[in-house]
Parts: C-alpha cells; structure tokens; sequence
C-alpha cells in the first residue's frame, strides 16, 4: 500500500471538512442568493462585490489576514474568546470559517443564478393559486432552481477539497485536526519524497474526478424531464 | 598536430573564458535564496554590485521547491539552500559544481514568545507546560524544524509536547504563528527576532547549540552557472568580510 496511514487521515479529514464546509455554505447561501437574486435595494451591488472578493485575494492572503483576525490579539479572536470558544486556528472549526470564506462566491453565484432563472412569471402564478411566501418559495423557486443547488454543492465541495493556501496559513499541520490532504502532498513534495505525492495526487484526481461526474450524471437525469 | 587538436578545445573554451572575463563588469547572475536568508541577502547584493560591479538576480522561496524547480530546469545559477542536504544532493546528482560548495551561514535557533514575560532565560517555560501551542517549523521540511525537534528530544520533552505543536511550513510561518500571537510560544529563527545584534521585542531563549546539529546553510555554483564569472565570485563575495559582517549582524554564525 503505497498510502501511509497518515495520509489516509488526511483523506478522512479532507472530506469531513468539505462535506462540513459544503452543507453550511448551502444552508448560509440559499437566503442570500435569493436576496441578491430578488432586491431592488442599492445594497445589491456591494454586497455581490464582498461575495466576489475571496476571488481576488491570493488564498495565502486570505490565510493570513484570518490568522490575524482570529488570534487572541484579532477582533474575532477577542470576541470567541469572550464567548469561552478560544480561538479559532489550529482547529477544525477554524478551517471550517477559512474555507467557507474561501468558496463563498462558488455557493452563492450558482444559486443566484438559478433563483435569477426562475424569474417572475412561477412566483405570481403561485401567489394567484394562493400560494404564501414560504410555501412559493419551498415549492416553487426551490425545484425549479434545483439545478443550481447541485452546481453550488458541487463548487462548493471541489473548491474546498482543492483549498491549500488558507489551511496552509490557519491550520499549522496537525495531523487529523488540520492537516488535510493537500498540505500532506506538499509536505511530501518539500521533503522530496516524490512517489508519496503522486499517488496521494493521483488518487485525490481520480476521486474527484469520480464525484463530480456522479452529480454531473444524477444533474443530468433529474434535468431531463 | 593531434596534440594541438587535442588542447584545441581549451584553447577554445580558454578564449571564451576570457571573453567572459571582459564582460565582468557587466555580469550578471540568477540566484535561488533560502527564504530565511531573504533580507541579508539582500543587503549583500547591494554591496556585491557596488563592490564587483556584477548584478546578482535574486529570487526568494523555500529550499525543497527550489530542488524541484533546478531539477526541472529553473535559470538559476547559484543556490543559497537553507540546509546542507539540498546542495549535497544537487552535487551527488550532477546538478551542482561539488568544488563550490560552501557553508555560507549557520542558523542559530530561538524559543521566542511575542509577549515579555513568557520566555524566561533558561527555556524553563517548556518543562512547566504552561502554554496551549507552541510553534515550530515542520521538523521533515525545514532544518530549523529539525533542530527544534533535537532541541525537544534532548530536554526530554518531545513527547509530552507533541499535542501542543503546531507546524509551520516553513520557520516564516512558524515566526507567523508566534508573532500573532495565535501561538504563545515557537522555536523560530535568531535572524528573525533579531535586530541590530539585540532581540528587542518579546521574551527569548537563545537555544545552546549543543542542544541541536548545526544548522549548516550551504551555497552551489549550479551547472548553469559553470560559465558565469559573476556566479563564482558572488560565493567568494559571501566568504569575504564586508558579506560576513552583514551575515552575523542578522543573528547568524559563521563556519571557520
């Protein structure tokens, strides 16, 4: 087995924080592309551009600035320790923060998208029938903008999984806390050992590969009608 | 005849040689630099183009990435490495010139704490676990790494610490870690706390070094840079007194 057993950890790890980072990013961003999808407000503009901006900014960077704002000394990491949560690097939740920061924008501009797609017309046929807001919403705009559900999960999850820069800067390694499988084949990469990385690379390519064509298929079948 | 033909090429590469020497004032040479070495460096490149006139083109990242870019082609000419192994490696491996190679600096290793108080003289602070995380550079990549881990071995506390270690990629994030204060404690590099000769801010323990190996930064003249006059007399330059001045000024030792 070409795979040491820390490298099966970081595996484990991997997915448990994109699993985590992809369920919280699509309960957090629903509401919000609806918002961004619907308002007249002067607010939209601005807001979008804030979603947009972990595109800009080099990942290291983002890591960075994190590691400040959450450190004892950083305003979050003033405010979780008054709570009695310590402070948020070096620990999994704190990855969790920095990756939905990080793929932000791959949950909400699908979503957003979709939601856009749906228009109108369904939401006044719906309130004509009698249809309350919440019902319109869950019945109506929900399935029919499904398909961006699966592209912002899908985003989302690969985004996640691909996610080096931040967890390099916020994690500090930990094997089974932070180290996830990106900084493992980095590791092997800094040390040299060449045959390590390629089949940890080879077999995060072929993983991935193989998730994202099994949405694309089930994406697919459900959009057929 | 056949004995001219045969001295024929190093007339020849005697020619271009000279050629090549004519051109000094205007050399120039592409340098890889251990990042840990960045800002002396710097200053000596300063002084090395007012003192040869040559130009030395600088680029800064971490050792074992340097190895792979070389490997794979990279322009650089000469190699400052972080440690000993890299150039050695290079050298076994034909990539380097094994008559070059030089230890141009010796890492001297810190307990640093960002806050007064936290660090006392003697390093006594590891033994009474009073801390949530301290920081090191990860002991399989960095040398510094390393030394910290012999540093722990040797105190006899490697394992009862390792669940509080957090590993920076390199000593830059270890440094990172302990400055903003997310860990209370690191083992980072002399050269980064020290400023004129004096560690002005924080709380530190200089680490004797017979608690860890040598940290032995050694420089290469790489194949590429077998022609290139600027590239050997940039390694002279660093054995010389103006660049040693620099060296030791940043917290560094230097091998007799």
């Amino acid at each position: 087995m070409p795979l040491a057993d820390t490298d099966l950890r970081a595996i484990g790890l991997t997915l448990r924080l994109a699993g985590t980072t992809m369920v919280l990013l699509l309960l957090l961003c629903t509401p919000l592309a609806w918002w961004l999808a619907r308002t007249r407000s002067r607010w939209r503009g601005p807001v979008s551009a804030v979603v947009a901006l972990p595109l800009v900014l080099p990942p290291t960077v983002i890591g960075f600035y994190l590691l400040v704002a959450l450190g004892p000394a950083g305003p979050v990491g003033q405010l979780t320790t008054a709570l009695g949560l310590g402070t948020l690097p070096f620990t999994f939740w704190g990855l969790v923060l920095g990756s939905l920061i990080y793929s932000l924008p791959f949950a909400v501009q699908p979503l957003q998208g979709a939601f856009e797609a749906v228009g109108e017309r369904p939401l006044e046929v719906a309130a004509t029938l009698g249809a309350g807001p919440l019902d319109r919403f869950f019945t109506v705009a929900l399935p029919l903008a499904r398909g961006g559900f699966v592209t912002a999960a899908i985003l989302s999850f690969a985004h996640t999984v691909g996610e080096f820069g931040v967890v390099l800067m916020l994690g500090g390694n930990i094997p089974g806390v932070t180290r996830v499988v990106s900084v493992q084949i980095y590791d092997h990469v800094e040390a040299l050992e060449y045959t390590q990385a390629h089949w940890l690379a080879g077999g995060m390519v072929v993983f991935s590969f193989c998730v994202l064509l099994a949405l694309n298929l089930t994406r697919r079948a459900r959009l057929l009608p | 005849m056949s004995s001219f033909l045969a001295l024929l090429p190093r007339v020849l590469a005697g020619f271009v040689g000279g050629l090549a020497a004519l051109g000094v004032q205007a050399g120039q040479v592409q340098v890889a630099v251990a990042a840990n070495f960045t800002a002396p460096m710097r200053a000596i490149a300063v002084q090395f183009a007012k003192d040869t006139g040559h130009t030395a083109e600088l680029s800064f990242g971490a050792t074992g990435k340097f190895y792979a870019q070389i490997r794979s082609g990279a322009p650089f000419e000469v190699f400052l490495s972080a440690d000993d192994t890299t150039p050695a490696r290079l050298v076994a491996e034909g990539g380097a010139l094994a008559a070059s190679r030089m230890t141009y600096a010796l890492g001297g290793l810190v307990l640093w704490s960002a806050k007064p108080g936290v660090v006392d003289a003697e390093g006594k602070v590891l033994a009474s676990g009073n801390f949530a995380h301290l920081a090191l550079a990860n002991p399989k990549l960095a040398p510094y790494g390393a030394a910290a881990m012999q540093v722990l071995t040797q105190l006899g506390l490697a394992e009862t610490l390792r669940p509080r270690l957090v590993m920076g990629e390199s000593i830059a994030q270890a440094y990172q870690f302990v400055h903003t204060g997310n860990a209370e404690l690191g083992f980072v590099a002399l050269s980064q706390v020290m400023k004129d000769g004096a560690i002005n801010s924080g709380s530190a323990w200089r680490v004797p070094a017979e608690l860890h190996a040598p940290i032995r930064q050694d420089a290469v003249v790489l194949t590429r840079g077998q022609a290139n006059p600027a590239a050997g007399a940039l390694l002279e330059y660093l054995k010389g007194p103006a660049a040693r001045a620099v060296i030791r000024s940043y917290g560094y030792g230097i091998a007799e």
